[in-house]
């Protein structure tokens, strides 16, 4: 089935009118010999079978919403997304409009981005967001094209904090290639128990950057505030990473003066998806916006005298500057900008905080609970939030596998990425988990080792 | 805080106010149960004071949305003939797909034999997607186009490397590109030499040969390029990059001209980003989300971002194989976290795929085709079009006529009092006042007809009346849009008015 509207009639008026014979005919431009292969793909579906296909691949998944009970975090988190987000940007006139050049008939993406930045910008404490990155791990990644720019390229080092997630990590390192860069701090053999103090002795003059996470890929809370306040001694940047969900809850990175905040909206009504598309937020203070990437909506009036809005500052960009751009960025992920917009004003002040509260909670009486099991045990001794690493007694895969036996998909096995960590379980809970669910993880794990 | 907030004089008028102005303490949308759970102590000093978020309830939200989304023009609502972003419907079957709960409620990490659906539909996808472009391996990781046009210049570079060759630092641009190719390029330290058109909007020949050399990079190619044209040499072309050891990047924006019509692989393109948000009808969304697979020649198979979805254990006539992910030998490394734009990319662009087939596709890029002809043919005696020749899926026109100061921007403005969405305008850079038109293959002869007979009275109207042109346009809800003042006053955010919780 396709979507092609011509009767055979108007198909052949419109080749009379162009001069053609045949539709072949407007091809002639193409190299013969490779005009018109033939492509080896199944035959077409009509609308009715490919939603049966689509519907059997669908359910041969195994879904934490139902098949399985879910413990697994790690940058991706289950979170209940309401209704309501799923009927507006299921709008046509939201998800089939282009990015928005025309503004006098885009103004109702125009306003939604408007309003998604101010409200990541109250979120993070920051004074200004960008309207959107494909994910977390790349708007890190532009974190760091920023403060390359910010220096003109004059500093060359950037200090990774060892628990920034993983893949973001590895994200940087390939954004970065070939830019020269010093990347330090981000080695496998780094002391994961000490606090931000260590990273505060890799900075110096040298450094355009430095890079942690809030709460870190373990879960754990730092307050950053004298990291930051030594990094600013020596000239260098801030770029904190952080998860939007703690911040209904904890203090802003904005308040302990970082100076790029970034990190994965996902958990802001998006759903899990396998891996996306997600939401990447970049908030900066206001004297950086002229380096910043991205896309930005700035407030103005039309020639009617109305509050309107506009993208503005474009001559940062690609289809301006061309290769002294910022960044090459163009499609971002407006639609999913929208959707986090929606979750942030229908739960509020007041949701955003139940639902940061509920994951604290939750965690905390997860972490208590398997804590009490023996030979289990929790890893470090911070104060966390919805994550958090608990030490095993065997090998966290071997847990793993027994716990998927029990219908529970467990936590992260650290040992991935961190080979001293290979008994490590990287456990996150969210307002998804009933207390009965965290028993049925308490039973399971208890049962682990008398088998 | 308030040297950034609103602060626009009391008579601009407010056609719909902000979330943050329609906040009042205390009001609640959506809440959550109470803890199942006993409380565990907060940690004080590291809490926040104020959560300074609008209180509304959900029927606020829902009707602030619901006039906001009357403020957009889109294609579910008319004709959206932007040249080089594909703007054809997007069949609602996609938006049921994707959001089946087998994709919705997976998570990225979970062990692969929980998600074979998941990956099944992947690794499917990759194979269609060689198929159809005749490339030898395919990543889905890249998030956009300008995205798979990074990941291919990380891969070029790569390439390049690996055979110890790090003195190529010349990518080569035809003038006719897209802004995103300088700058992807850029984003690695290359340097861009631009090459000229010829007179046929081809590239120029013996410009490119000029600037092929040992220290030539490769050619980032449009084709069709951004005028609609086929490049007439196109194998030439290949072969001097070729020649001079450099490589050939196609940029697969124009794609939807090609399916079933040419593989860019067996013409010699080494590699090319897809558009699944063009070509394979994934909304555009006001902006994204996106996904720019890119395809590969064998050469540079082993230096694709990892992960790839692949088979892990071959299946037999009773088990079918176990899909997992497998990391490319000499891999560039990671482009973004996880797997790419699963759910509301890949999936939509599956069944796309799926309810094309391969004549489906064919008739995709032909009907794409023939729907820019048509215009064009319509349109040629009242707009001059400079490269003017049997086109692809779009033509660029100028937007100015001889003795009249209308311009492409007040054609543009003025086809809104029309109802229709204006072409791009201002690129391709090459052609003066350009307006560049994509029809794209969903649009019948009477729209088609219409927004011909649009542009012909606006033409007409530029000589009797281009006030009415300057000033358009005047039947939308929006007029023009200060954009100095924008720029000038940089208000980015609002914010809940001071003293917002004396608010009764």
């Amino acid at each position: 089935m396709t979507y092609i509207p011509h009767s055979p009639k108007e198909r052949d008026v419109m080749l009379a009118t162009i001069g053609v014979k045949s539709l072949e005919d407007l091809f002639k431009d193409i190299p013969a010999k490779h005009r018109f292969p033939k492509l080896d793909l199944p035959p077409a579906l009509t609308e009715m079978e490919a939603a049966a296909e689509l519907a059997e691949l669908a359910e041969s998944n195994e879904n934490v919403r139902g098949d399985l009970i879910s413990f697994l975090g790690a940058g991706a988190y289950n979170h209940y997304i309401p209704a309501v987000i799923n009927h507006i940007i299921s709008r046509g006139e939201f998800y089939t409009a282009y990015t928005p050049y025309q503004p006098e008939i885009s103004q109702g993406t125009l306003q939604a981005i408007f309003e998604y930045q101010s409200l990541i910008a109250a979120l993070t404490g920051m004074d200004v967001s960008n309207a959107s990155h494909y994910d977390g791990a790349t708007a890190a990644a532009e974190a760091v094209n920023m403060a390359f720019a910010q220096f003109r390229g004059k500093r060359k080092k950037v200090v990774i904090s060892p628990t920034v997630h993983p893949q973001y990590r590895a994200v940087i390192r390939t954004y970065t290639q070939g830019m020269s860069l010093e990347l330090a701090g981000d080695n496998a053999e780094a002391d994961l128990e000490s606090g931000p103090e260590s990273l505060a002795s890799l900075v110096d003059d040298n450094t355009m950057l430095v890079i942690v996470q809030y709460p870190d890929f373990f879960g754990r809370v730092y307050d950053y505030t004298e990291l930051i306040k030594s990094a600013h001694s020596k000239g260098a940047l801030v770029c904190v990473v952080t998860n939007p969900t703690a911040l209904g809850l904890f203090k802003t990175p904005g308040a302990m003066d970082a100076d790029i905040v970034v990190g994965e909206g996902q958990p802001l009504g998006i759903p899990m998806w396998f891996g996306g598309p997600w939401l990447g937020f970049f908030t900066t203070k206001k004297s950086f916006v002229h380096k910043m990437a991205g896309r930005l909506v700035g407030e103005t009036v039309d020639n009617r005298g109305q509050r309107s809005y506009v993208l503005t500052l474009t001559s940062r960009e690609q289809h301006i500057k061309r290769e002294r751009a910022t960044s090459n960025i163009c499609t971002n992920q407006g639609l999913l900008a929208l959707a986090s917009a929606v979750y942030m004003s229908v739960l509020g002040k007041n949701g955003m905080r139940q639902v940061a509260e509920l994951c604290y909670h939750k965690a905390h009486y997860a972490a208590e609970q398997l804590s009490q099991i023996e030979g289990y045990g929790m890893c470090f001794p911070e104060p966390f939030f919805h994550e958090f690493v608990l030490c095993c007694p065997k090998p966290a895969a071997e847990v793993n596998a027994h716990l998927l036996e029990h219908g529970i998909l467990g936590g992260y096995d650290l040992g991935q990425d961190y080979p001293a960590l290979k008994n490590h379980l990287l456990i996150a809970v969210t307002e998804m988990n009933s207390k009965e669910d965290i028993d049925t993880l308490v039973d399971a794990l208890s049962e682990v080792d008398h088998e | 805080m308030s040297s950034i907030s609103t602060a626009l004089n009391a008579d601009v008028k407010i056609v719909e106010p902000t979330l943050f102005d329609l906040s009042s303490p205390g009001r609640k949308g959506v809440t959550f149960p109470d803890p199942d759970v006993p409380r565990a102590k907060l940690p004080e000093s590291l809490l926040r004071d104020d959560l300074p978020l609008p209180e509304l309830a959900e029927v606020d939200v829902v009707r602030h949305y619901m006039h906001l989304s009357k403020f957009n023009y889109s294609v579910d609502d008319g004709f959206y003939p932007l040249g080089s972003c594909t703007m054809k419907y997007n069949p609602k079957i996609n938006e049921d797909t994707c959001r089946l709960p087998g994709y919705v409620y997976t998570h990225p990490l979970q062990p692969v034999e929980t998600v074979q659906g998941n990956l099944a539909l992947m690794f499917t996808l990759q194979e269609w997607l060689k198929e159809i472009s005749g490339f030898d391996a395919v990543t889905l990781q890249p998030a956009a186009g300008a995205h798979g046009e990074f990941t291919g210049v990380l891969i070029m570079r790569a390439y390049h490397r690996s055979r110890g060759d790090a003195k190529r630092v010349k990518m080569l641009i035809p003038d006719s590109a897209h802004g995103t190719n300088p700058a992807s390029a850029g984003m690695t330290g290359l340097t861009i030499v631009q090459i000229p058109s010829d007179e046929r909007g081809n590239i120029d020949l013996k410009a490119l040969k000029e600037q092929c050399d040992d220290t030539t990079f490769g050619l980032m190619m449009t084709n069709p390029n951004t005028l609609g044209m086929f490049d007439e040499h196109v194998e030439e072309v290949i072969k001097i990059v070729h020649d001079c050891g450099g490589l050939v990047y196609g940029d697969g924006a124009n794609l939807n001209a090609l399916l079933g019509i040419i593989r860019p692989g067996d013409v010699g393109f080494d590699l090319m980003h897809f558009n699944l948000h063009k070509t394979f009808a994934v909304p555009h969304g006001g902006g994204g989300p996106g996904s720019g697979p890119v395809g590969v020649a064998p050469h540079l198979a082993d230096f694709l971002p990892t992960p790839l979805v692949g088979i892990i254990e071959e299946g037999d006539d009773e088990t079918p194989p176990l899909f997992g992910f497998v990391t490319p030998k000499k891999s560039i490394g990671r482009m973004k976290a996880f797997h790419g734009h699963f759910g509301g990319g890949h999936v939509r662009a599956f069944t796309y795929i799926a309810m094309h087939g391969p004549d489906g596709l064919r008739d995709i890029s032909e009907y794409a085709v023939l729907n820019a002809n048509y215009l064009l043919a319509r349109l040629r005696n009242t707009y001059h079009v400079p490269y003017d020749r049997i086109c692809m899926h779009e033509f660029v026109a100028e937007g100015q006529f001889a003795g009249s100061d209308v311009r492409a921007l007040d054609i543009a403005k003025r086809l809104m009092d029309y109802k229709f969405h204006p072409p791009t305008n201002y690129f391709p850079l090459i052609v003066h006042e350009a307006l560049m038109i994509e029809p794209t293959e969903t649009e019948n002869k009477d729209t088609l007809d219409a927004f011909a007979d649009a542009l012909i009275k606006i033409a007409e109207e530029a000589k009797t009346q281009p006030e009415l042109l300057h000033n358009a346009p005047s039947t939308t809800l929006f007029g023009r849009m200060d954009e100095v003042k924008a720029a000038r006053e940089l208000v980015l955010c609002c914010w809940l008015p001071e003293d917002y919780e004396k608010i009764v």
